[in-house]
């Protein structure tokens, strides 16, 4: 995996996969305290304590096509490797959340990578999910700027048009890129 | 929080749609399918899935509907796309790069006509 948003990707797949409604995708770059963090926070079936702590190691997976689950170790590495950290609170029946932070700054720290092309990829192919997204950029010495979005509005201003009409996605994309865009995000040094 | 230019732009869209629907009756409906697994993603399906999109918006096409699913067992051949025409049997496309995809989009979901050499054989 080359970029963080691949991580949020992978890891708002699992909450789809564990029959979530709503899912919250944070991206937060605090450069002022030289921070990233993301979290992605689902109301899916969660797991119980037992399941929770495997789900960390690859050799444990609930797929039954292959044998090793690599998405959540791989998200701690990175996180671990870059002078951050990763949590997992979890509980059955009550959803899961995940947050992995990373030192900005840090040689080792995975790029961020392409944000919108995964919040776009994601509201696309799951209209079923209410989707919140929010990225959020504290400069050096400026202020924070975010930018948010609740996919409710979108979906009651297009009715039953689904959201993969050429138009539509002109609409949504535009929306996306020029919101990240706004926050002038200093993913690069 | 989206814009207000935005939302009006939409609920035009959906305007737009609802008239269009009236006009004409609904061709086959076409389905593709992204493979998003962990193995999917790390392959580069998420530009797969954005050469998709795109292509959807450039060439204006109308009635395709466009989803994800997880990991069907053979990671290596990731990323995977399937395309459903109407009634058709599903066909499985097997290491679909952005380029793939798009000419998977011009010849199999525009043209018809599926692309043979990068249909696995399942």
């Amino acid at each position: 995996m080359r970029e963080i948003a691949l991580h949020l990707l992978d890891i708002a797949e699992n909450g789809v996969a564990a029959e979530s409604r709503n899912i919250h995708i944070d991206v937060i770059e605090d450069i002022k305290n030289d921070l990233l963090k993301v979290s992605v926070k689902d109301d899916g079936r969660g797991m119980d304590a037992e399941t929770a702590k495997r789900a960390l190691d690859p050799f444990y997976t609930t797929r039954t096509t292959r044998k090793v689950g690599l998405g959540i170790p791989l998200l701690k590495l990175a996180a671990e490797s870059a002078g951050g950290g990763f949590t997992l609170e979890t509980e059955s029946g009550k959803g899961a959340r995940i947050e992995a932070s990373f030192r900005h700054s840090h040689i080792d720290r995975m790029p961020l990578g392409d944000v919108g092309a995964t919040f776009l990829t994601l509201l696309v192919s799951y209209p079923h999910i209410h989707w919140v997204f929010k990225y959020q950029v504290t400069s050096k010495d400026g202020p924070t700027n975010s930018f948010e979005l609740d996919d409710e509005e979108v979906k009651a201003a297009l009715g039953d048009t689904p959201l993969t009409e050429p138009d539509v996605l002109k609409i949504l994309r535009g929306m996306i890129e020029e919101g990240i865009q706004a926050l002038a995000p200093q993913t690069e040094y | 929080m989206p814009a207000i230019k935005s939302l009006e732009e939409l609920k035009r869209v959906r305007e737009e749609a609802l008239a269009k629907k009236q006009m004409k009756a609904t061709p086959g409906h076409i389905q593709v399918i992204v493979a998003m697994g962990t193995c999917g993603i790390a392959a580069g399906a998420r530009d797969t899935m954005k050469s998709i999109l795109n292509f959807i918006e450039v060439e204006q096409l109308s009635g395709v509907t466009v989803t994800q699913t997880g990991c069907m067992g053979m990671c290596e051949q990731e990323p995977i796309v399937q395309v459903i025409v109407g009634d058709s049997a599903k066909v499985t496309y097997g290491k679909v790069n952005p380029e793939v995809a798009s000419q998977i989009m011009k010849q199999h979901v525009q043209g018809g006509m599926p692309v043979k050499d990068r249909v696995l054989p399942i």
